[in-house]
C-alpha cells in the first residue's frame, strides 16, 4: 500500500465518521463536529494529492488547505453563534426540534 | 314708445310664463291657478292696450311699424333673425285676442269650477293665449311658425281636455292630424322663402321678405305653368291657412273640437285657433297680392283665397242648417264665417277681412260663451231638440245670445256682424274677377239667417222638453247661471254691438287704420252711407238676412215643436237632401274611405312585411345567434372551464405532495444533500470520469 493510498483511505474513514456523525447526531454542536471532521478529511485529501503528485514545487496544496481551514473557522464561529442564538431562544440544541425552516 | 316696443316680448311671454308655473303646480291650488292666469293675461291686455294706443297717431303709407329684430340662429353665411313687429294689423289683433281671452278666462272659473283638473286646464288656456299672442307679433316666419305650432299643440292638448272620453281623444286626434296637412304647406312655403330670399324677417327696413323688393323679386319670377313664384309661395301659405282656419277641404276637425270644454270651444272659435289661418294670409298679404310687372287683374292667389272662402262659407252654412247639436251648429258657422272672412280678404284686402274677424271674434265667443251657459243650467244637454222655452228661464242668457244671433245673422244698422259682412259683399260686388264669389256670398249670409233662427227658436222659445216634458223635478229645472257666467256674457254683446261702428262706409275707422295707403280717413260722413251704390247693397243684403230670418221663423216658429223624435220640418219637405246634409256631406265618410282606407291599406302591407317578411329572418338571425351562443358555452363549460379546473387541481395536489417534503427538519435536508452528492460521485465513477 503506497503512501497515497494510506493517506487517502484516512481520509476516507475520516469522511465516513464525520458524515455519519453529521447524519446521525441530534445534537447540533456535534453536527457541527462532524461537518468539521469532513472538512478535514477534504484537507487531508487535498495534502496528500500534493505531496505524492510531484508537483511540491508549487505551493497551491498548503495554500488551499490553509483557505479551507480559515474559511471552515469562519463557517464554524458563525455556525456556533447561530446555535447560541437559536439555544437563547428555544432553549434547545436538538436539531429535531428546529422544524421552522420550512416554507 | 321705442321703448313700449322693445317691451312688447311681455305680451306672450306673461301668459307662457303663467303656463310653465302652473305645469308645475299642485293640483288643489285652483286659487294660484286662475289667478295667475287672469292676472298675466289682464297684465298683456294693459300692455297690448298700450301699444295699440300708441300706434293711434301715426301717418305715413303703411301707418306705424315698429319692429325688433335679434339673430337667433347662425350656421355657415345663414344667420335666422327672430323678432317682432307693432304695426296696426298686430296691434289690433293683441289687443282682441287678449280682451276675447280674457273674458274666456273669467268665464272659465266658473265654468268649470267643479272639475279636478282645473289647474291643468288654466295652465293650458295659458299655453293657448299665450301662443297665439306670440304668432300675432312675429316679425318672422319663424318665430310666427313656431308660435303656430305652439297654438296647434295647446288646442291637442285643450280639445282632449277629457281625454277620459274616447270621442274627445279621437277629436283631439284628429284636430292636431287634419292641422298638421297644412302645416306641411306652411312649412314648405316657409324653406321654399328662405332659400328665394334669404331672409324670413317680414319687415327690416327694406330687406325683410314682405316688402317692395323682395316682393317684387319673388313676383318677377316663374316657377310653372305661368305662376310666378310669388303666387306659389302663397298658395302653399294658403295650405297652412286653410288648416288652422278650417277651410274646405280641411274642416272635418273644427266641428269635432267641439267635444272640448266649451271655454275652450269659445276660445279655439272666436279669438285663437282659427283666427290665426286668417290672421297669416293677412300678415303675408303682400306676397299674395304681388303681381309681375305690367300684369294686371286680379292676382291668381287672391282669386284662390277669395274661391275657397266662397266655398266653404256656402258649404258650411248648408251642413248647419240640419244639425241638432247646439255647439256643432255653431262650430259649423265658425267655418262659414271663417269662409267669409278668406272671401273678404281675397276680393276687399286686409281691412276687410280683418274686420270680419274682429267682429266675428266678439259675437262668436259671445254665442259660444252663451251655448256653454245654455249647457251649464240644462245640465250638460246640448240637443236642440230636447232644450226648448229657455228665454223664460235664463233671461240673461237669452238676451245676449239673442244679441250674438243677430250680430251672426248680420241684422242691419245695430249689430257689428252686418257690417263686416256688408264691407264683404260690397267688395265681392266690385270684384273684376268674377261675380260668382258675391252670390256664394249671398247665398250663405241666407242660410246664415236661417240656421240661427232655427237654432234660437228650438233653444229658447216653446216648451222645455228636455226630462220628457216634465221639467217641475227640484233640482232638475234649468235654471240662470251664476253672474262669474253671465257678466262675460254682457261684456261680448256690448263689444258685439259696438264694434260695428268702427267700419261702417260712413266711417271706415278700422280700414283706414289698417290700411291707410288705401283708404285714406276723414271725418264721418252719412253722404257715404247713403250713397246710391252703398244703399242699393244694403238693402239687398238686407232683404237677404230679414228672407232668412223670416224662412226660419215659418218653418220652426210658427208651431213650437213639443216632440223631441218629432221630424225636422226641412226633413218632411226634402228627405233626401236633409239626411245628406245632417250626415255633413258625408266628408268624414268620404276620408273615411280615401286617406284613411289607402292609408290603412299600407298599414296592413307593412304589418304584412313586418310579421312575415322581416320577422321571419329576424327569426332566423335570431335561431342561428341562438344555436352559436349554445355551442360557445359548451365550449366554454366542458372544454376552457373542465380543462382549466382539472390543471389547477392538478397542480394544487402536486404543490401540496412536493410541500410536504419540506419539513423544516435540518436532518433531512442533509440526509438529501448528502444522498445527491453520494449520486453524483457514482455518476463520476461510473460514467463521466473521462
Amino acid at each position: 500500500m503506497s503512501p497515497l493510498e494510506r493517506a487517502l483511505v484516512v481520509s476516507a474513514l475520516l469522511f465516513g465518521i464525520g458524515l455519519a456523525g453529521a447524519l446521525t447526531r441530534r445534537n447540533a454542536i456535534l453536527v457541527l463536529a462532524g461537518i468539521e471532521l469532513m472538512l478535514t478529511a477534504v484537507n487531508l485529501n487535498v495534502i496528500a494529492f500534493w505531496r505524492h503528485g510531484g508537483q511540491t514545487a508549487s505551493a497551491a496544496g498548503p495554500a488551499f488547505v490553509l483557505f479551507v481551514i480559515a474559511v471552515a473557522a469562519a463557517e464554524t464561529a458563525v455556525g456556533l453563534a447561530l446555535i447560541i442564538a437559536w439555544f437563547r431562544q428555544r432553549r434547545t440544541v436538538q436539531l429535531d426540534e428546529a422544524d421552522t425552516l420550512k416554507g | 314708445m321705442n321703448d313700449l316696443v322693445n317691451q312688447l316680448w311681455l305680451v306672450p311671454a306673461l301668459p307662457l310664463l303663467a303656463a310653465g308655473v302652473l305645469a308645475l303646480t299642485p293640483r288643489h291650488r285652483r286659487g294660484l291657478a286662475a289667478g295667475l292666469a287672469i292676472g298675466t293675461l289682464a297684465l298683456s291686455l294693459v300692455l297690448s292696450v298700450a301699444a295699440w294706443v300708441s300706434t293711434l297717431g301715426a301717418t305715413g303709407p303703411d301707418g306705424f311699424r315698429a319692429v325688433r329684430n335679434f339673430p337667433w340662429l347662425t350656421w355657415g353665411d345663414h344667420t335666422l333673425h327672430l323678432g317682432w313687429v307693432l304695426d296696426p294689423l298686430s296691434a289690433v289683433m293683441l289687443v282682441m285676442v287678449s280682451f276675447v281671452g280674457l273674458v274666456i278666462f273669467v268665464y272659465s272659473t266658473g265654468y268649470m269650477a267643479g272639475d279636478e283638473n282645473f289647474t291643468r286646464f288654466f295652465g293650458f288656456l295659458s299655453l293657448f293665449a299665450g301662443a297665439m299672442l306670440a304668432v300675432v307679433m312675429a316679425n318672422s316666419l319663424v318665430l310666427l311658425f313656431a308660435a303656430w305650432e305652439l297654438v296647434g299643440l295647446a288646442s291637442y292638448l285643450l280639445i282632449g281636455f277629457w281625454f277620459q272620453k274616447p270621442a274627445a281623444a279621437a277629436a283631439a286626434r284628429k284636430a292636431f292630424l287634419t292641422t298638421r296637412v297644412g302645416d306641411l304647406g306652411l312649412f314648405a312655403a316657409m324653406l321654399w322663402l328662405y332659400d328665394a330670399t334669404g331672409t324670413l324677417v317680414f319687415f327690416d327696413g327694406g330687406r325683410g321678405c314682405l316688402e317692395a323688393p323682395a316682393v317684387a323679386a319673388l313676383a318677377g319670377q316663374t316657377v310653372m305653368g305661368g305662376l310666378t313664384l310669388s303666387a306659389a309661395l302663397s298658395l302653399l301659405v294658403l295650405l297652412g291657412a286653410a288648416g288652422k282656419s278650417g277651410q274646405v277641404p280641411l274642416h272635418v276637425w273644427l266641428p269635432d273640437a267641439m267635444e272640448g270644454p266649451t271655454p275652450v270651444s269659445a276660445l279655439i272659435h272666436a279669438a285663437t285657433m282659427v283666427a290665426a289661418g286668417v290672421f297669416l294670409v293677412a300678415r303675408l298679404f303682400p306676397l299674395f297680392a304681388a303681381q309681375p310687372e305690367g300684369a294686371s287683374g286680379v292676382p291668381p292667389a287672391l282669386q284662390a283665397v277669395a274661391w275657397l272662402g266662397a266655398v266653404t262659407a256656402v258649404f258650411a252654412a248648408l251642413i248647419a242648417v240640419a244639425q241638432t247639436d247646439l255647439k256643432r251648429i255653431l262650430a259649423y258657422s265658425t267655418v262659414s264665417q271663417l269662409g267669409y272672412m278668406f272671401l273678404g280678404l281675397g276680393v276687399g284686402g286686409v281691412a276687410v277681412g280683418m274686420f270680419h274677424l274682429l267682429t266675428h271674434a266678439f259675437f262668436k265667443a259671445l254665442l259660444f260663451l252663451g251655448a256653454g251657459a245654455v249647457i251649464h243650467g240644462c245640465h250638460g244637454e246640448q240637443d236642440i231638440r230636447r232644450l226648448g222655452g229657455l228665454g223664460r228661464l235664463m233671461p240673461v242668457t237669452f238676451a245676449t245670445y239673442a244679441v250674438g244671433m243677430m250680430a251672426l245673422a248680420g241684422v242691419p244698422l245695430l249689430f257689428s256682424g252686418f257690417w263686416s259682412k256688408e264691407a264683404i259683399l260690397h267688395a265681392a260686388h266690385t270684384w273684376p274677377a268674377s261675380p260668382g264669389p258675391f252670390y256664394l256670398g249671398l247665398f250663405g249670409a241666407l242660410l246664415t239667417a236661417f240656421y240661427m233662427t232655427r237654432q234660437v227658436v228650438f233653444v229658447f222659445f216653446g216648451p222645455y222638453r228636455g226630462e220628457k216634458g216634465a221639467p217641475t223635478q227640484p233640482g232638475k229645472v234649468p235654471h240662470e247661471s251664476p253672474p262669474l257666467l253671465t257678466v262675460p256674457l254682457i261684456l261680448l254683446a256690448a263689444g258685439a254691438i259696438l264694434l260695428g261702428f268702427f267700419g261702417t262706409p260712413a266711417w271706415p275707422g278700422l280700414q283706414a287704420y289698417l290700411e291707410p295707403a288705401r283708404v285714406g280717413l276723414t271725418g264721418p260722413d252719412l253722404a257715404r252711407l247713403v250713397s246710391a251704390e252703398a244703399l242699393k247693397l244694403m238693402a239687398l243684403s238686407t232683404a237677404v238676412v230679414l228672407a232668412g230670418l223670416a224662412l226660419g221663423w215659418w218653418c220652426y216658429g210658427r208651431r213650437p215643436l213639443t216632440d223631441p223624435t218629432a221630424p225636422d220640418a226641412l226633413e218632411l219637405a226634402q228627405p233626401g237632401l236633409f239626411r245628406l246634409l245632417r250626415e255633413r256631406l258625408r266628408v268624414d265618410e268620404l276620408y273615411e274611405a280615401t286617406v284613411v282606407r289607402w292609408h290603412t291599406g299600407w298599414a296592413a302591407l307593412g304589418d304584412r312585411l313586418d310579421r312575415w317578411v322581416w320577422g321571419g329572418l329576424v327569426l332566423l338571425i335570431q335561431g342561428l345567434t341562438v344555436g352559436l351562443a349554445w355551442l360557445g358555452r359548451a365550449l366554454d363549460e366542458f372544454g376552457v372551464n373542465d380543462g382549466f379546473d382539472t390543471a389547477c387541481e392538478r397542480l394544487r395536489r402536486g404543490g401540496t405532495r412536493l410541500a410536504a417534503t419540506a419539513t423544516g427538519r435540518l436532518p433531512g435536508y442533509l440526509r438529501g444533500a448528502m444522498a445527491g452528492a453520494a449520486a453524483l460521485g457514482l455518476l463520476l465513477l461510473w460514467g463521466g470520469c473521462r
